[in-house]
This record gives structure tokens, sequence and C-alpha cells, in this order.
């Protein structure tokens, strides 16, 4: 049931051209960021050569352009999560779930995949961009896979907090801009913290993709993003069993 | 109700219904029984409880109290259960206009847990009987009103669901449109159970084999269709005629109590329950050459009907109205 329902928003998504606008501009940038960096790679790789510390091709090049996705992400996410649950509602549709004989956690689970599953594409193309390198020589396939799945953790996060916001309103609009406001809000949580034990870095959403980014991320990162996604999408299922009660 | 009714399956039994908004009763004390094979008319003024009673008929909202059954399964313990056997047309139809008509039965039937193997048919079945066969493959949003109708009753029934649960089905339709939507419903009931909504009274009378009536959250009135048509005859007559008489002639005519002049040669004529003039106004014209063109009874509209029933309701049982 919920790949059926993860199925139907896919088609919805897809049925706007927003969703292949959006593909188009992540691929565009990144492809741009990407070039950009391989250009000064190739101006620094002599120097580079002669320091055996020195970063390799894959954190010189791969690392920024993963880094510039996780931005693009946070920019495009609320575009396509806010008509998730808020446009059902203002056009009297999520009746057409609620009434079938599936749950309100199968309901949101397949909302989140699709929405997950779209990311996935546009993260899947970046590290084929990474792979790409292997033309020219070696790459680091560990340092490219703990960005790939960084990236996917941190667009799934995303993802959930703007099902949720998308949850509390009958209009897209607003939830897209509630749902920037938040995911703002947790990237720039830490930004006055000059401690480094302050607990502000725990709640930040780029300091824990960071580690991913570097390659030293560790279990408590990626517990982070899980803990954050479970989150969001439970009160995202509390906030439509309170509709049933409410309405 | 006669033996042979009540041997029949029965297929949603609803009991000590109540939902409150705040401190707004909308709906108290709701009993509902359905019958495999009946068409069961919920009549209500606008406002009166119909909607929120059918939302919580399908799950859609939790009622403050009281037990709902679908066949055997309890809806409010067993959802999942429950549903499958239910189709639901809310006052708007829940269309994603952005597929087509086959795609979204196709997701209506997977939803509703039609096994893979048989989604197919279901879809073309549905489409065949609600006269869809050819729009299958046209997007939803380029349907007229009484397309994506059909295509709302459709979802309701792919999965072939026990109990149909229509939400005022013919509002906004033309009359053509209207027409199909009801021959539609008859057939439904031959094969399902069907409740319905609708505040229009002649809408029930063609429909439904019985009528439940909701005014202010509470059934006021709960009989066969038969039952309800004493209610509908008025002691009011409409008159037409070319030559009219002073107003108190037509008044003093035997059985008549009081007659009003109305626009253009028309007058109202209003009799005792039990003494139905007809007869007399006819001999009279005819006597007086008063040319008599037009006679007929007027029908009570579902106010006077209501104003009837919740008069009767009060006065029978002591209760209060509530406000």
């Amino acid at each position: 049931m919920i790949f059926t329902i993860a199925a139907k928003e896919l088609r919805q998504l897809f049925a706007s051209p927003l969703a292949w606008v959006v593909l188009a501009f992540l691929q565009v940038v990144s492809a741009l960021i990407f070039l950009s960096r391989l250009q000064a790679f190739l101006q620094m790789q002599m120097q580079m050569a002669a320091d055996p510390n020195s970063a390799g091709v894959t954190e010189t090049v791969v690392t920024p352009v993963f880094g510039t996705a996780a931005i693009l992400m946070m920019m495009v996410v609320p575009l396509l999560s806010m008509r998730l649950i808020a446009e059902e509602r203002r056009n009297q549709t999520l009746v057409f779930l609620f009434s079938a004989p599936v749950t309100l956690t199968q309901i949101v689970l397949g909302k989140l995949l699709a929405l997950v599953g779209f990311l996935a594409i546009p993260t899947l193309l970046i590290a084929v961009m990474g792979l790409v390198l292997l033309m020219g020589g070696a790459i680091d396939f560990g340092l490219l896979g703990v960005n790939t799945l960084g990236l996917l953790l941190l667009s799934a996060t995303f993802a959930a907090i703007g099902l949720y916001v998308s949850s509390l309103t009958a209009q897209p609009v607003v939830a897209a801009v509630g749902t920037y406001t938040i995911l703002l809000v947790l990237w720039l949580i830490n930004i006055g913290a000059t401690d480094p034990d302050s607990p502000m870095h725990l709640l930040s959403i780029v300091r824990h993709f960071e580690s991913f980014a570097r390659g030293v991320a560790t279990l408590p990162d990626a517990v982070y993003y899980v803990v954050m996604t479970v989150l969001f999408t439970g009160l995202t299922v509390r906030r439509l069993e309170g509709d049933r009660v409410r309405a | 109700m006669s033996d042979t009714d009540a041997a029949k399956e029965v297929t949603l039994r609803a009991s000590n219904l109540s939902r409150n908004y705040g401190d707004k009763r909308a709906v108290r004390d709701v009993e509902l029984i359905l019958h495999r094979g009946e068409v069961l008319g919920l009549l209500g003024l606008n406002g009166a409880g119909k909607s929120t009673t059918m939302q919580m008929l399908t799950g859609n909202l939790s009622p403050t109290t009281g037990a709902i059954h679908i066949g055997d399964v309890d809806l409010l313990a067993r959802p999942a259960e429950a549903k499958r056997r239910l189709g639901y047309l809310p006052e708007t139809p829940p269309l994603y206009k952005e597929f087509k008509v086959d795609e979204y039965l196709r997701l209506a039937a997977r939803l509703h847990r039609v096994p893979k193997a048989q989604v197919n048919d279901a879809v073309s079945q549905a489409k065949r009987r609600c006269g869809l066969a050819e729009v299958g493959g046209r997007m939803i949003a380029t349907l007229s009103k009484g397309y994506q109708q059909r295509v709302g009753i459709a979802q309701a029934i792919v999965h072939l669901p026990d109990v149909v649960i229509l939400d005022e089905p013919t509002v906004g339709l033309d009359p053509n449109q209207r027409k199909e939507v009801r021959e539609l419903i008859t057939e439904l009931g031959e094969r399902h159970s069907v409740i319905l909504s609708t505040h229009l009274l002649e809408e029930a009378e063609t429909l439904c084999d019985r009528v439940q009536i909701i005014d202010k959250g509470r059934i006021v009135y709960n009989d066969s269709i038969e039952s309800l048509q004493q209610f509908r005859a008025s002691q009011s007559l409409h008159v037409g005629l070319r030559q009219m008489p002073a107003l108190a002639v037509l008044a003093g005519l035997p059985g008549v109590a009081e007659a009003q002049m109305e626009a253009d040669g028309y007058a109202r004529i209003v009799h005792a329950p039990d003494r139905d003039p007809t007869d007399v106004i006819v001999r009279a014209a005819v006597e007086n050459d008063w040319g008599l063109h037009h006679l007929s009874r007027d029908h009570a509209s579902l106010t006077d009907v209501f104003s009837e029933i919740t008069k009767g309701a009060s006065s029978a049982n002591g209760e209060q109205v509530p406000a």
C-alpha cells in the first residue's frame, strides 16, 4: 500500500513541470560546480602531486559538489513538499485516501517515500558525476559513497519536515514558507555558538552533513537524520489523526 | 417492517451515534440500519448533520459516542477491514484531476485491495456501470461535471463494496445528468446497499426504499417512502379560473376553509384535512361558467414536511427539539 501511494504521489509530482524544472536546475548547477572544481584541480595537480598529504581528486572535486547540492536541496525541497498534503486538503481529496482501507502511517510513509525517491534521482546523478572521474584516474569510492549517503539522509530529513509543515495548512505556499523557515533555523542554529561543545551544534542540520562531506561521519551523525525524519513523520501522522478527531 | 425485510442481511448498523464540535452537538443519538438491496435516503436541510453522519459512517470523522458496524466488522476497532466493504462519494468528489479516468480508478481499486490480477476487470466493470467506457483515456480535468460525478461514483463502487455511501450525488448536475445518475443509483441499490443524502424530497421519493429524516442533528423520522407520502399531501389547492368570482364566493363553498387570491386569475384554496372540496369546486365552476383551466394540489415542500414531522415527533414523545 505504501508503494501504491508513493507511485500515486510521484505520478502527480511528474504531472507538473515543477518536478522537471527542479531536476534540471539541480543538474545544471551541480554540473557547473563540478566543472569549475575540476578545472581548479587540473591547475593544482602539479603542486599537489609533490605533496603526499594533499587532498585527492574526490575531495577536491566531488565534496564541494555535494556541499552545493545540500544547499540546493534546501532550496527545492519546500517547493516539492508543499503540495503533498496541503493541496489535497485544499482540493478535498484527502478523503479519498482516508476512506480507503489504509492506515494514516501508510499514507504518510507513502508520501515521504515518493519525495525521498524523487530526491534520490539528482543525488544519484551527482554520484554518477563523481564516477565520471574514473575516466581520468582513481577515485576514493568510500568518500563518494559517504557523501551520497549523507545527501540522501539530509534530503529525507528535509522531506519529512516539509511533509509535516504541509500537513498543517491548506495553503501550499504557506507550507513552503513555513518549511523554509524551519530548514533555515536548523541550518543556522549554531551560528552564534562559539563554544565548540555547545548543544546547538548537535541540532545543526548542516554540521552533521559536514562530517559526511569530510568522510568522517560517525553513527551519531546518521542517527541525527534518522531521528529527525522519524520525528517529523510521526508528527505528521499525529496531525492527520487530529484532523479526524477535530475536523 | 415486514418479516422478509427483517430476514435480509444487515450491511450497516450505526447505534447511538453522536458528534460534538466543541459545545455544539452536530449529530446526536443517530440510529441507522441498512439491509442488502436497499436504498436508504438521509433527508435533511443543509446543515442538518447529513454530511457529518456520513463522514462518521465512512471513518473520516471519529464519533464522540456510538458504534458503527459494517456487516459484522466494527469500523472503529478494525477500520481497514470495514473500509474494504465501504464505498464513499463525498459532497465534493475527491478526484485527482491530473489523472486519466483509468489511472484514477485503478488507483482506487488498488487502495481498496482489489487483487492485482483483477484490477483491470474491476475498472472496466465500474466504467461500464457508470457509463464511462468511452472516456477511460481522458484526463479527469477535461471531463464535464456530470462525467466527473460519475467518476466519483465509479471510484466508490470499483471494489464492489457492500455499502455505498453517496453524499448529495446529484447536486450541481443538469436535469439530464441528474436523471442518469439517479438511474445508476437505482441499479446500485439492487446489488449493493446504498445510503444517499439529499435535501430534495422528490429525489428521495424516486430513489429510496426508506427514508430517515435528520433535523438539527437527530433522526426525526424513519419509515418507508410510502408512509412519507401522507405528510406530503397538503391541504391546499391551486385553482385557475378565467372568470374569477369574488373571494367570498370561493370561501363560501362547502369544505373550503380559506381562499386567497393569487396573481393572474389564480387562487389558493385551503381546506380541512378530512374534507377535500375538489369535486365541489369543479361543479361550481361548471355551473357558474367560471372557466376552470387549472386545478392542482400543492405539494408540501421539504420544509413543510419537516415542520409537520418535527411537530408530530416532539408532541408525541414529549421531547424538546434541541436548540
